[in-house]
């Protein structure tokens, strides 16, 4: 059992970068010599294997399913529901769920929601976590607490008062109901967004930004030339991350955006449900649900990076 | 490293302003040496965070305080109550309903996600190849909609025996089970789909903490003679104890503002049996009778037992983690 027995390969496990062999900087629980041994590596392999598979009835699987349905007809989905295809492909419903039911409309709602949430966001965590973390004035301790006391307060408090807010604006007297910033401006006050960015700013060398203040770049200089191309892994990060939440976001549009004409797929699916045909109605929901897939295969990286991320802060 | 970046910014502020204005003396502060001093494009650059928190954030924040002893109809002025509106919401009838229901949710989904994210981030650490791939198809639920997984689950979960759900129970010789239709089935069903969208972002989390477990530890637990799973229970999941701590609790709080699910699921029956504490806050609020007072009312005493719960969760646990 214990790998004191095994003495040829106990040297890579030992530490990084020496040897040649190369074996896993970080090990884990299993070492490195007790991998190659019959009795465990067959275990492990069987395990990962059913790992593997587990994960892709149970993540994969519903997904893949939808797809299908997608291209069902409902009497087959309805029928035999796992089956594939018994009855031919039935194209004609992605087709007719885009355009007789309007989701192109929705999706360009849905599309506009998350981009001007993701501007929002951006603009608030980039120019607020700069000021917090690289101009310091008096007032940014004060600042800084106040947004992180934002953190503690759940989010079911912001729910009625937000809404009556939305309602009526303070100062200005405006509603926003039914305009897209009722969205777009409650998106960005995300205290995770600031202090995931000052924290960040925090940790880039401060040199060269006194570097750049010395020759004369001001604030705005030095935070659009300097700071804000340093900062790409954490601006993706919160990119990704502010686009999908606002693809996801239901409670919230269903408030506010009474109007039908302005509301994003998450809100018409559920009335869509009441009057439109099964396979027409699960066509609109692949639909909506292959942007943000295509975006997570794409950021995949940025994605696990930044959920990795969130336990850190949290934590 | 901390303390040369706490140290830095003022020192060089108090090196700058005298530099600035060489005939002066530099502890006098007029509007025009503040704004030299980049006091202005500060405040210009802090001006979004402050309009949009302020606005967004803090102010309904007080507001939600201010309003839950007052009565508010949008037509009339606010009318202050005292404590109407907590007595009102804590004689609902639905109230202890509502409450159970929504600690049943959190406790099952703890019994369902808590367990699984952790069993396979664990293993999953053990895979050298294509790592990325086990992560990607665990968080792969995560991104879907939620609206679309509840939707989609509806669908798996026809309660006839052609439903999803129903076939492949059809196959090991069980069911048709009501799911969604039966009081008893309703809300397990609902805490299922909840894990299933969840679950992926809780196992990237514990990945990451997994990796910060230093590998000398498992080099001496093997020089002691430490199996598998002693390693596992002696040095991973002591190492891993902070994050179990934190997303237990977030777990906890997450759950207990569920609303997604029991809304278009059940829309909170059969029977009343899956609403929720926000399924009736909403309720209040947005279900014809715009009773915002007891709406804020039952959402800050919500607050105040979550707020509670975290503090004496987190002292006690402060004992254990590190």
């Amino acid at each position: 059992m214990t790998a004191v027995t095994t003495p040829a390969p106990r040297p890579p496990a030992a530490r990084r970068g020496r040897t040649p062999v190369p074996a896993d900087p970080d090990r884990g629980i299993v070492s490195v010599a007790d991998r190659r041994r019959r009795g465990v590596r067959w275990p492990l392999r069987a395990s990962h294997v059913l790992l593997l598979v587990s994960l892709v009835v149970v993540g994969l699987g519903p997904i893949l399913w939808l797809a299908k349905a997608a291209v069902t007809p409902t009497q087959d989905t309805l029928r035999t529901p796992l089956a594939l295809f018994p009855h031919g492909v039935d194209w004609a419903n992605l087709s007719e769920a885009w355009t007789r039911f309007e989701i192109d409309h929705y999706f360009g709602n849905t599309m506009w929601l998350a981009l001007g949430s993701w501007a929002v966001q951006l603009v608030v965590a980039v120019s607020g976590g700069y000021v917090l973390s690289v101009l310091r004035p008096a007032y940014g301790k004060v600042l800084t607490a106040l947004v992180l006391s934002t953190l503690f307060v759940p989010a079911v408090v912001l729910l009625v008062p937000l809404y009556l807010t939305v309602l009526d604006v303070p100062f200005a007297h405006v509603s926003l109901i039914n305009s897209f910033w009722a969205v777009w401006l409650p998106a960005g006050a995300s205290a995770f967004n600031v202090l995931l960015v000052k924290r960040f700013f925090d940790n880039l060398p401060r040199e060269i930004f006194e570097a750049a203040r010395v020759d004369g770049a001001g604030p705005f200089r030095v935070g659009w030339s300097i700071v804000v191309p340093m900062s790409k892994p954490i601006l993706g990060v919160v990119s990704v991350f502010a686009f999908i939440s606002a693809w996801k976001d239901f409670l919230w549009p269903l408030l506010v955006l009474r109007d039908v004409d302005k509301q994003p797929l998450s809100v018409r699916l559920p009335a869509l449900e009441s009057y439109v045909e099964l396979d027409v109605f699960l066509a609109a929901l692949a639909i909506s649900t292959a942007i943000p897939i295509v975006i997570f295969l794409i950021f995949q990286r940025t994605f696990l990076q930044g959920a990795g991320l969130g336990g850190a802060v949290k934590g | 490293m901390a303390l040369t970046t706490v140290r830095t910014p003022e020192a060089v502020l108090r090196a700058e302003t005298p530099q600035r204005g060489p005939g002066r003396a530099p502890r006098r502060r007029t509007p025009l040496t503040w704004v030299r001093g980049g006091g202005l494009s500060t405040l210009v650059l802090a001006l979004p965070l402050l309009v949009v928190f302020g606005l967004f954030s803090w102010f309904p924040i007080v507001r939600a305080v201010v309003m839950s002893f007052q009565s508010t109809n949008l037509v009339t002025p606010a009318e202050w109550v005292g404590l109407e509106n907590f007595q009102y919401v804590l004689a609902d009838p639905l109230l202890p309903q509502a409450a159970t229901n929504t600690l049943y949710f959190a406790l099952l989904a703890l019994v369902f996600g808590y367990p699984v994210p952790l069993v396979a981030a664990v293993l999953m650490s053990e895979v050298k190849r294509m790592r990325g791939l086990y992560a990607a198809l665990a968080y792969l639920p995560v991104v879907v909609p939620p609206v679309v997984a509840v939707l989609l689950w509806k669908t798996f979960y026809d309660a006839s025996d052609t439903g999803v759900f129903n076939t492949i129970a059809g196959w090991f010789g069980l069911g048709p089970f009501p799911w969604l239709q039966d009081q008893a089935w309703a809300m397990p069903s609902l805490v299922l789909e909840a894990t299933w969208a969840a679950a992926g972002g809780t196992v990237i989390i514990y990945l990451a903490a997994l990796t910060g477990v230093p590998p000398e530890l498992y080099d001496a637990a093997e020089v002691d003679g430490a199996g598998v799973w002693r390693k596992v229970w002696h040095v991973t999941l002591p190492q891993l104890r902070g994050v179990l701590f934190v997303t237990f609790i977030l777990q906890i709080i997450g759950t207990a503002q569920v609303f997604t699910e029991p809304y278009l699921f059940t829309g909170g029956g059969p029977a009343n049996s899956t609403t929720t504490i926000l399924l009736m806050i909403y309720h209040y609020a947005f279900g014809g009778r715009g009773d915002y007072g007891a709406a804020t009312a039952l959402s800050l005493m919500l607050a105040v037992v979550l707020a509670v719960l975290s503090a004496v969760y987190f002292k006690l646990t402060s004992r254990w983690s590190s």
